[in-house]
Parts: C-alpha cells; sequence; structure tokens
C-alpha cells in the first residue's frame, strides 16, 4: 500500500511531469525560470495551493456531486468546471489570508505569485488529471474505500507541485547559465528556452519504464 | 469616453490579431494546449476553434458587461463566463465528435485557464465597444488556430508521413516517433518562433532599407 502511493508521487515527479510530459502550467514556467529562487518559491506556492485545491476538490466530487447523482439522481456533474474553478480562485484567496495572518515573512516570499495561480494550468490540470487517473469514485464499483481513494488523489497532487518545482528549478538554473551564452539573435528568449525544455523532456523520458 | 476615439478600428484589430500580433508566435499566450493538442491536424483545428468560439462570446458578453464590471471581481467574472463557455464546448464535442472529445481530454477545460482568452477579455473587450472587440475576438481566434495548424502540419508529417490522415510522405519514409511525443512538441514550436522572429527581422529590415 505504501508502496504503491510512493508510485504515484514518483510517477508525477519524474514519469508524468506535469510540465515536461502534459504541458501544463507553461506560461509561468517560460514566465518565471530567470532566477533559481524566484522558480524555488513559485513551485512551493503551486506546490502548496495544489495539495489543497486537489483534495478539496475530490471531496467536492466525490462527496458531493457523485453522491447526489447516485443517491438522489440529480446530475450536476455540467457544473464541475465552474466549481473547479471556484474552488480553485477561493482556495488561493484563502491561502494568501492564511500565510498573510500566520507566516508573514513566506507571505513576503510568495506574495506575488499568489494571485497569477489561480490561472495557472498545472492546478486546474492536476484536479482534472485525478478523473483521468481513476482516483475518483466510479458507479458500480463497490468495496473500495473512500479515504484509500482520497489519499491516491492527494498523493498525486502534491507529486505534481513538486514535479512542477522539479522542472521549473532546473530549467531556472540552466537559464541562469544561458545568459553567458552565445544565443543565435532570433533563438534568444522564448525560443531558446523551448529549446532547452525539449532537451530537458528527452530527458526525463529515460525515466519512463520506472515501476512498469 | 473620448480617449477610445484613438483605439484601432475593427478591421484593423482582426488583422492583428492574424499575424502581427499573433498571440501565439510573438505574444507566448496559450502555449499549453498549442503544444499538447498539435499531435495531429484534425486534433489542433478542433481546439483551434472551440477556443475561437469560447474567445468570441467571452468577448462578447464582457463587451456587453463592462460597464457593470467591479474592478477586483474582474477577472472572477471573466473566469465564470468563460467556464460557462467552455463547457458549453466540452458537452457539445462530447455529444456529436466523441472521438476528438475523447482524444483532446482535459485539454477541453483547460481553456478555462487559457491566457490569450483571459487576456484579451482584460486587455480588448472591457475596454471596447462590441463590434470592435468581436473582430478582435475572430482575429486572435483564427491566428490561434493557424499558429496550431503550422505546429500540427510539422508535427504529424515527420511523425506519421500523413496530414489531415491523407499519405504526403514516400512509402519508405521513417516515421519520426520523437515528434508526437513531449520533446518533439517543445522542439517544433521552439524552433517556429525563432523562424518567426527571425522573417520579422528579415521583413523590417528591407522595409527600413528602402526609403
Amino acid at each position: 500500500m505504501i508502496a504503491e502511493l510512493l508510485l504515484i508521487l514518483l510517477t508525477a515527479v519524474l514519469i508524468n511531469n506535469p510540465v515536461l510530459y502534459y504541458f501544463l502550467g507553461l506560461c509561468p514556467y517560460l514566465g518565471v525560470s530567470n532566477k533559481v529562487d524566484m522558480a524555488f518559491g513559485m513551485g512551493m506556492a503551486v506546490t502548496f495551493v495544489m495539495t489543497v485545491a486537489a483534495s478539496l476538490t475530490w471531496v467536492i466530487n466525490n462527496l458531493i456531486i457523485f453522491y447526489l447523482n447516485t443517491g438522489y439522481g440529480i446530475d450536476l456533474g455540467f457544473l464541475r468546471y465552474i466549481i473547479f474553478i471556484f474552488v480553485i480562485a477561493g482556495t488561493v484567496q484563502l491561502v494568501e489570508m492564511f500565510l498573510r495572518k500566520f507566516f508573514p515573512s513566506l507571505y513576503d516570499r510568495f506574495g506575488i505569485f499568489l494571485p497569477l495561480i489561480t490561472t495557472n494550468c498545472v492546478i486546474l490540470g492536476c484536479c482534472l488529471w485525478i478523473d483521468v487517473k481513476g482516483y475518483n469514485l466510479v458507479a458500480g464499483q463497490e468495496g473500495v474505500a473512500v479515504s484509500w481513494k482520497f489519499l491516491q488523489a492527494l498523493l498525486f497532487g502534491i507529486g505534481n507541485g513538486l514535479g512542477f518545482t522539479l522542472a521549473i528549478c532546473l530549467m531556472a538554473g540552466i537559464r541562469e547559465r544561458l545568459n553567458f551564452s552565445d544565443v543565435p539573435r532570433d533563438f534568444r528568449g522564448v525560443g531558446i528556452t523551448l529549446i532547452v525544455a525539449a532537451i530537458l523532456a528527452m530527458a526525463f523520458m529515460g525515466f519512463s519504464g520506472i515501476g512498469g | 469616453m473620448a480617449e477610445k476615439s484613438a483605439q484601432p478600428g475593427s478591421m484593423e484589430r482582426f488583422i492583428n490579431g492574424i499575424l502581427p500580433e499573433n498571440p501565439v508566435l510573438r505574444l507566448v499566450l496559450g502555449i499549453c494546449p498549442t503544444l499538447a493538442v498539435t499531435s495531429t491536424v484534425k486534433g489542433a483545428v478542433t481546439m483551434g476553434l472551440a477556443a475561437t468560439f469560447v474567445l468570441f462570446c467571452s468577448n462578447f458578453f464582457v463587451s456587453l458587461l463592462k460597464r457593470f464590471l467591479q474592478p477586483h471581481l474582474r477577472i472572477l467574472v471573466f473566469t465564470i463566463i468563460i467556464a460557462m463557455f467552455v463547457t458549453i464546448v466540452d458537452m457539445f464535442l462530447k455529444a456529436y465528435v466523441y472521438e476528438m472529445s475523447r482524444q483532446l481530454g482535459p485539454y477541453i477545460p483547460l481553456i478555462i485557464v487559457n491566457c490569450i482568452i483571459i487576456a484579451r477579455a482584460e486587455a480588448c473587450a472591457s475596454k471596447s465597444k462590441l463590434l470592435p472587440s468581436l473582430a478582435d475576438a475572430l482575429g486572435m481566434g483564427l491566428g490561434f488556430t493557424l499558429a496550431l495548424c503550422i505546429l500540427a502540419t510539422v508535427r504529424e508529417i515527420l511523425a506519421d508521413g500523413t496530414w489531415l490522415n491523407m499519405r504526403v510522405m514516400w512509402d519508405s519514409f521513417t516515421p519520426w516517433t520523437i515528434m508526437k511525443l513531449a520533446p518533439g512538441a517543445f522542439l517544433t514550436f521552439g524552433i517556429v518562433v525563432g523562424t518567426n522572429n527571425f522573417i520579422r527581422r528579415k521583413i523590417e529590415e528591407r522595409k527600413s532599407s528602402q526609403p
């Protein structure tokens, strides 16, 4: 059981890295990856919000929408995306208020990134991929512990956050050195960053196959 | 609203979106779907049209509602409007082109957080009259579709030897599987952005050298 959870974490960080495999969160990936400490701050903020948002959307999706559907025949599935985006925006606000009150030093560090995270596709993508990965409750599939499914979704959220942090920090480290190299004029900026990302993605492909 | 008269007209906005200010190639916005769905031309066209529809509708509503927008609730209102139309598109695709909907998967709902749409609502629709913002939406949407198609054309031809499922390469052509995967997407986009910069620079140099 522990091994299975670890595998979910490892898969999300290395094999199916949200940035280099699913192309999620590319805007901050290209925008905030100039300095390693900025990149790390962004990564940590995303991990934090992602963990909270993934668990909250899982709870809403499975304990409210799913039970209303199976128990009372009320299908609110069409509201799912609107609820998700509301939850994410709310989470970001909450996290911002919470940090400002209890961890002012951390708040100063995250400050500028937090509002940006609402429109970061990593978070919404993670909440949507929980369904694709099968961590949601499914009608007719009895006997699976609700808490087990929740744990899987939670670990998936944390793993995706860490994977994003890893990818953005790697890129920031490379870009700090890239400043001193002679890049062809037209490829400076976005062009060379994307080509570096291609090489990174190729390197991450080497992880596929871990754990079968 | 006297200062609004200096804004570009509808036609200019429409043309601006397609090439001079192409959202993907020039402004580098909305690149998550750009990379994810461009392994086939068909997927790229579907995504482009879906995003254009959402952009058109959201610009329409934001432009109508611009008097009532409160500064601090602005982004939330944009997002809700966008999420509503994305839900409509998602249901439409599921009902009529189920295969395509399955292939694109969660990237369709991810249109909600596509920066192009929020950026146009913020930069254009919430400040302009109805007609220019509709023209802007169409131009930006077509520009987005065009950029997606360019990327998808390169990737599909190299990865499968086909274009829109029609065979274009010779029979003994060895498919470049890597172009279908993530590294191929990053590489193609990087090279397309670089090439686009190169072409623009050449055109500008030619313009400035001629009196």
